[in-house]
């Protein structure tokens, strides 16, 4: 039972920890709140819906693979947008932070329409992999669902992907360079506008992932991102917004505690307390819960 | 941390100055006043007199996140929960009052055959047997009306210093508010024997002993709402005219100067802050009493974002843009939504964008550049 | 003499690096210290924790028979100690006239801020310093829109209006032309009658102009104190500035 409980945390977790590692890039170095995020995760869920219908007409014989094809689809078409959404709106906000959150809000909400009116107005479901239909049978009475594990998995190799590209590559150490220092790496010649366009991409690309992920778990309907946005907000300024690992920290927490409090209360009403004891104890941590002390 | 707060600052002239704005705001209440007061109740119908006192009820937080946002330099997205505070406590005196008049209401039918007399409808229905404690002060009315005057501005002012003081602040401070106003959403649909959950509550029939269906009494209350506006109106401007007003900007553009000139800088947003769930909570109020409604659907994120462009629409500098872009947005939305339902979103969505990136002062803002083309010309 | 300011055994740590290491120095009253040192040698950090901008790890600040280090920025403020900042910080939107205005300790809480009128007096003084910091022809322009030079000397407006007992002044002459200096150096000699101030400050010709005392921090750490003579013939002064 424990242990149960503890793993379903843990699928949780890891559809929070890739949306908030998604925002919490672009939040946390670039100060852009893109209020727009839970309509990525949507578009990823979209693209992973429309890619197992796709697999179904086409090529049934390979559905087993689709969903694979459905992640990789999903980070592009993500991506993609969030590229054009930067160059065409965010680059113009950077210095009106409050102002992105309006300005990406009414995104989310054209967004939303789109898929109402486009796709399905109803939630839609996809289909699973038969490898993934399996239960991992541990002992007699615990047994993991396979597609959770799957997920886990899916955002662990993320997180160590984004991790590996920031802090191993040269395109990565660009975004370090730009975000710690505006001045200093314009004057040695990196091009910012591209940087940050990339910057944006990727985390727009991480909520494609998460509703890759999310596919797995739930329907997704229109407003499924919107659902989500608060908690993934609550998430990244819960672990402090400067770094990535007090993300994945804050992530697995509230993913945790949503499920024993869920345990214990009605769901809505757990995600109503998580969220004020989040609140609460960023009164005590103001800067997060994993930030550390940093001169200003 | 709070960094952001002070880099907002798109190009515009912060204080009342002897611009448009200024104008506008000088004779703008005496023309807003006439308008409210004999052109559109003389204009109108009952009906579109009704839909004109519900636009003017999101007039109120939108007047309040002038100050808030505008001035004070806080964006909060959670104004529809101090819009929900004075909504559902005025509905609960509502639901009460109509629930102790057994010939006018169908619920108390229900209660009594269910042998439960002066319960709310859809308690009985939840099968909740008493009146939970925190109804009972809202069978009166001199509890109700203070309460909504009262309970609102402190939360609010708790919540502000608190955070505010931590240096919890710009885009940390308005996630704050979002994450607070979908608590409240969130708990008012889980606790549906207490609060009527998703329906809200509705069905009411009288304000003390006024029949609310009544078309005296629907011109009467767009007046009291009318009045009230403009009564917010006029705090709103006698707040930025005072010194009080220019602490405000100085607080919102350098926050740090401001405390080393010797402002308790937090205690100033607080009351800022306070000030505009005063005015929401009155707006929803009076939304309750003529719309018959007090609804979750007013409460989350989304009602909360929308007063927001309310604002933004007339100027976030404009108390009086304000009021008018309360009104338009809303319009837009009623004429939207009998014509063609589904571009209503769109519509809304692109406003956001439209308006942030070409009109950061509002209609407020294009009154000003016009004044100032005819200053250069003429 | 008595002390107005008494510094102890301060030390502040950001991640470890100590800015200011165990510093104990202290300031009379009516008296201009001037605070050298090279770069990274915790001459802001510690006009910071005097402020109030940075809470000390642990150490004492004393100021008349306050404990500064256990108070927030505004009530030290209010205490008696005024802060110029490094870069003009000053409020670019309001006129120069609502800027001095604003400065005044007059009505510092909401409610009073809120139904405070003006008298003749109170505009007297606003129209004075204008005159002390010469911007009395400007007081209608907008802050934002004045020279770097007169954004430093409206900034040094506002601290007068605030009436300090001790003025920090971090880099007054920074980015200011020749004659500009001469003015400021002027005027800070002229504000130093009746109150003490602490001024940090690079630019050495700019110290000879000014300095009764100075201190020299190196690494955290007071290094030397005296006159200006003194310090300069100073053994490890000299190997610190140059280098060996």
């Amino acid at each position: 039972m424990f242990a149960l409980q503890a793993f379903t945390g843990l699928s949780v977790f890891s559809i929070l920890m890739l949306m908030a590692l998604g925002l919490a890039i672009v939040f946390g170095l670039m100060g852009v709140i893109n209020m727009a995020h839970g309509e990525l995760m949507a578009m990823g869920a979209y693209a992973t819906y429309g890619t197992s219908v796709l697999f179904e007409a086409y090529f049934p014989s390979l559905m087993s693979i689709y969903f694979i094809v459905g992640v990789v689809l999903a980070f592009f078409a993500t991506s993609v947008f969030g590229y054009f959404l930067e160059r065409s709106l965010i680059q113009f906000l950077y210095k009106r932070p409050l102002d992105t959150m309006l300005a990406t809000w009414g995104v989310g909400l054209i967004l939303q329409q789109l898929y109402r009116q486009f796709i399905n107005p109803r939630p839609v479901e996809v289909p699973t992999a038969s490898w993934l239909q399996g239960v991992w049978q541990v002992s007699e009475d615990v047994s993991f669902p396979m597609s959770r594990i799957f997920i886990v998995g899916l955002a662990f190799l993320t997180a160590t992907l984004v991790y590996l590209f920031l802090y191993r590559t040269r395109r990565g150490l660009l975004i370090r360079a730009v975000t710690q220092n505006r001045g200093m790496s314009g004057a040695i010649g990196i091009n910012q506008k591209r940087v940050d366009a990339y910057t944006f991409a990727l985390g727009c690309g991480l909520a494609g992932i998460a509703g890759s992920s999310f596919t797995m778990l739930a329907s997704t309907a229109p407003d499924t991102g919107q659902a989500y946005i608060v908690d993934t907000f609550i998430v990244v300024v819960f672990g402090g917004v400067e770094s990535l690992l007090g993300t994945i920290m804050s992530a697995f927490f509230i993913g945790q505690m949503q499920t024993w409090f869920e345990f214990y209360l009605s769901g809505s009403m757990a995600r109503a307390g998580i969220l004020l004891l989040v609140i609460a104890v960023l009164y005590f941590r103001p800067n997060g819960l994993f930030a550390t002390k940093v001169r200003r | 941390m709070d960094k952001a707060a002070t880099t907002e600052k798109p190009e515009f002239n912060p204080t009342l100055a002897s611009t448009a704005v200024g104008m506008l705001e000088r004779f703008g209440v005496v023309v807003l006043g006439v308008l409210l007061l004999l052109v559109v109740p003389l204009s109108l119908d009952v009906f579109r007199l009704g839909l004109a006192a519900k636009y003017l009820c999101f007039a109120f937080p939108a007047v309040g996140i002038v100050l808030i946002w505008g001035y004070g330099g806080i964006l909060s997205l959670g104004q529809g929960m101090f819009f929900g505070m004075g909504s559902y406590m005025m509905a609960m005196f509502l639901k009460l009052e109509s629930a102790a008049n057994p010939d006018s209401s169908s619920g108390t039918a229900l209660s009594a055959f269910f042998g439960a007399a002066g319960l709310p409808d859809f308690m009985v229905w939840n099968s909740i047997e008493e009146l939970p404690w925190f109804w009972e002060p809202f069978h009166h009315v001199w509890i109700t009306i203070p309460a909504i005057i009262i309970l609102p501005p402190l939360v609010a002012f708790i919540l502000g210093y608190v955070n505010f003081r931590n240096r919890v602040g710009g885009v940390y401070f308005t996630i704050v508010t979002l994450a607070i106003a979908a608590i409240m959403a969130i708990v008012i649909i889980g606790q549906q024997g207490y609060t009527g959950g998703i329906n809200g509550i509705t069905d009411f029939k009288t304000f003390m002993g006024l029949d609310l269906d009544n078309d005296t009494a629907k011109y009467v209350m767009y007046f009291i709402t009318v009045v009230l506006l403009l009564l917010a109106v006029l705090v709103g401007r006698f707040i930025l005219k005072s010194l009080l007003g220019r602490v405000l900007v100085a607080i919102r553009d350098q926050e740090d100067r401001a405390r080393f000139s010797g402002y308790d800088s937090a205690m100033f947003k607080a009351f800022v802050f306070a000030v505009g769930a005063l005015f929401a909570s009155v707006g929803g109020a009076m939304f309750t009493i003529q719309v018959g409604l007090a609804s979750p659907s007013l409460v989350g994120i989304v009602p909360s974002i929308e007063m927001v462009i309310y604002a933004a629409v007339g100027g976030r500098l404009s108390l009086i843009g304000a009021v008018y872009g309360a009104f338009l947005v809303n319009g837009a939305k009623t004429f939207f939504s009998e014509n063609f339902v589904e571009y209503w979103t769109y519509f809304i969505g692109a406003l956001y964008v439209f308006v942030v990136m070409f009109l950061p002062l509002g209609l407020a803002g294009i009154l000003d550049k016009l004044r100032d083309v005819g200053k250069r010309s003429g | 003499m008595s002390k107005i300011l008494t510094v102890s055994d301060l030390t502040v740590s950001f991640d470890g690096f100590k800015a200011v290491d165990d510093l104990s120095f202290s300031v009379n009253r009516e008296e201009l210290r001037t605070v050298i040192g090279p770069n990274g040698a915790g001459k802001t950090t510690l006009l910071d924790m005097i402020c109030g901008k940075t809470k000390p790890t642990h150490g004492s600040i004393k100021f008349k028979d306050l404990e500064l280090s256990k108070m927030v920025e505004y009530q030290i403020t209010r205490a008696g100690v005024g802060r110029k900042f490094q870069t003009p910080s000053i409020y670019q939107d309001l006129t120069v006239f609502e800027n001095l205005e604003i400065s005044s300790p007059t009505e510092r809480s909401v409610f009073g801020a809120l139904f405070f009128e003006h008298t003749s007096e109170s505009r007297r003084k606003i129209e004075s310093v204008a005159e002390r910091i010469s911007l009395q022809g400007q007081l209608k322009t907008k802050a934002g829109k004045l020279s770097h030079g007169q954004k430093q000397w409206l900034e040094i407006g506002l601290l007068l209006m605030q009436e300090p007992d001790l003025l920090l002044l971090d880099e007054p002459v920074a980015g200011m032309s020749a004659r500009e200096r001469e003015l400021t150096a002027e005027l800070l000699n002229d504000i130093a009658t009746g109150r003490s101030l602490v001024v940090i400050e690079h630019d050495m010709v700019f110290v000879k102009m000014i300095a009764q005392t100075v201190t020299v921090l190196h690494q955290g750490k007071v290094l030397a104190e005296g006159s200006m003579d003194e310090v300069q013939n100073d053994e490890r002064v000299i190997e610190v500035y140059l280098g060996r």
